[in-house]
């Protein structure tokens, strides 16, 4: 019970065959060798298998890989262009957001996805006035972070890294 | 995980054809929880049947101003909608209080109505639960019941249903349209999930060869006002302790309509129909309210867990009607 299907991970195509059990992040990490996203709970919990898929941020644990056969998926190895990092993963370093670094890769791509949603004008829980473009406020990026767990405590380094690359217009 | 077929659907009648001629077949959408239980060993079709591609991505507007949600719209994308914002806001926050913003990415309208609950006992195969096996017990009674049921609760399972979407689009009287191998149906959202009884293993009145397709949500009433409030162990990415879909419309001080559904509480999301005939026509003050949550709430059995659940429903019911009542609401 196996499938054959096409994936683009990080600019690059890809086809493989895999067992129709297998889910997007382990064809990721183990048939393809992305190893950026991470294996953190595996329940959809933690977000450090999160991904871009055709621009938006998804976690990969919870998708069979058979049922994105031919998506476009860029992971946190591939933010990175021929001027350097990603201004969001510059923005991790300069601001000290990550001490072990294992949910980073995860934290990099939400926080990415989660600026295009804002600058989409997509609301949040904490935003008052749904009719408003909402302003990222502290409030606001902790709220729409909260997928993101970081078991070493950055949180408060990564709201002034979000900060930073939002306000340098890396959305 | 056992291994499994897989059938990526083309159209909506071949993927009820598929799934309705297997026996262990069932449609996989957004996967969120379908993928989690695979894993889990909590339940081991034989066929996936994809419908994740299928064109049910649209919001479309009804000359009568109801709006019609195809069953693939992402609920990240539904809450951002335009007509849902300013129309429906309890829809809106209810969609944005569940989950994470990239479990909001991939889960649909149709896979967020048929979760399954939360219930630990449920979630875990080494112990017995009615739900996952009929027949073998329920181990939350006598459990740890602070996350179960206080209202419609059986002898046979106390679970609740994790929702918040559903229980805003139980308040506002939506209607799930589907498509079955004898061809299309409708069922009030309402009415679509079951209370336990002695069959809790059923979530809902669909068979499994059931696709729902679209939700319709009638348009508002002319000065309708409405929120949702969640109150739950952390203050985001966690499911109801108790939550409340609200909608009034007040005129000269008078109740005109009230619609509400609590989640958190019952086996199925909880219309408010006790709470809404007492608000009805009656003044819109805090003493209505309170009569109104606890003619509600004179109904509810708490285990022993979880007897907090009432005066956070009620002090929740009394709060938001204040909120959507008030001269600055």
């Amino acid at each position: 019970m196996e499938s054959k299907l096409a994936l683009t991970v990080d600019g690059e195509e890809h086809a493989i065959v895999v067992d129709n059990r297998t889910t997007l992040l382990d064809a990721l990490r183990d048939h393809l060798g992305s190893t950026a996203p991470k294996k953190g709970c595996d329940h959809g919990q933690c977000g450090s298998c999160t991904v871009l898929e055709d621009d938006r941020r998804v976690t990969t644990c919870l998708s069979l890989a058979v049922a994105h056969d031919g998506a476009s998926i860029v992971t946190a190895s591939g933010l990175s262009g021929d001027d350097g990092l990603h201004p969001m993963q510059q923005a991790f370093i300069d601001q000290d957001a990550f001490q072990c670094g294992y949910c980073t890769p995860g934290q990099i791509c939400s926080a990415i996805g989660m600026l295009a949603e804002a600058a989409d004008g997509s609301p949040s829980f904490v935003t008052d006035d749904l009719a408003e473009a909402p302003s990222l406020t502290d409030a606001e990026i902790r709220e729409r972070l909260s997928g993101n767990l970081c078991r070493c405590g950055a949180y408060v380094n990564i709201v002034a890294a979000v900060k930073q690359a939002a306000e340098e217009g890396t959305a | 995980m056992n291994p499994f077929d897989y059938e990526r659907a083309t159209d909506a009648a071949g993927a009820v054809t598929s799934v309705a001629a297997r026996p262990g077949a069932t449609f996989l959408a957004g996967g969120t929880n379908l993928v989690d239980h695979l894993k889990l060993g909590i339940t081991s079709p034989e066929l996936l049947v994809d419908i994740s591609h299928l064109p049910l991505t649209t919001i479309e507007e009804e000359a009568d101003g109801a709006l019609v949600i195809g069953a693939n719209v992402r609920n990240a994308d539904l809450a951002a909608h335009p007509l849902v914002r300013s129309r429906h806001p309890v829809l809106s926050r209810a969609l944005l209080s569940g989950a994470s913003g990239q479990l909001r990415n991939l889960a649909t309208t149709g896979g967020n109505l048929l979760q399954r609950t939360r219930c630990v006992y449920f979630q875990d195969v080494t112990t017995p639960c009615n739900k996952r096996v009929p027949g073998s017990g329920c181990s939350a009674i006598g459990g740890h019941t602070e996350q179960h049921a206080i209202l419609g609760a059986s002898e046979h399972c106390v679970a609740v249903h994790p929702s918040d979407m559903a229980v805003a689009l139980a308040a506002l009287d939506a209607e799930v349209l589907f498509l079955g191998p004898d061809g299309p149906g409708s069922v009030t959202v309402e009415e679509l999930h079951r209370l336990p009884g002695d069959a809790p293993e059923q979530d809902t009145v669909l068979d499994p060869g059931h696709l729902i397709t679209a939700i319709r949500i009638p348009a508002p009433a002319p000065g309708a006002r409405s929120t949702y409030r969640k109150a739950r162990e952390r203050s985001s990415f966690a499911f109801a302790l108790v939550s409340l879909a609200a909608e009034t419309v007040v005129e000269d001080g008078v109740i005109a309509r009230a619609r509400l559904a609590l989640g958190g509480v019952a086996h199925k999301p909880w219309r408010a129909h006790r709470a809404e005939e007492v608000l009805r026509g009656a003044p819109a003050t805090t003493e209505t309210f309170t009569a109104a949550a606890e003619a509600e709430l004179d109904h509810a059995r708490p285990l022993e867990g979880n007897a907090f659940k009432v005066p956070m429903a009620r002090t929740m019911m009394i709060a938001a009607l204040e909120e959507l009542t008030g001269e600055d609401a």
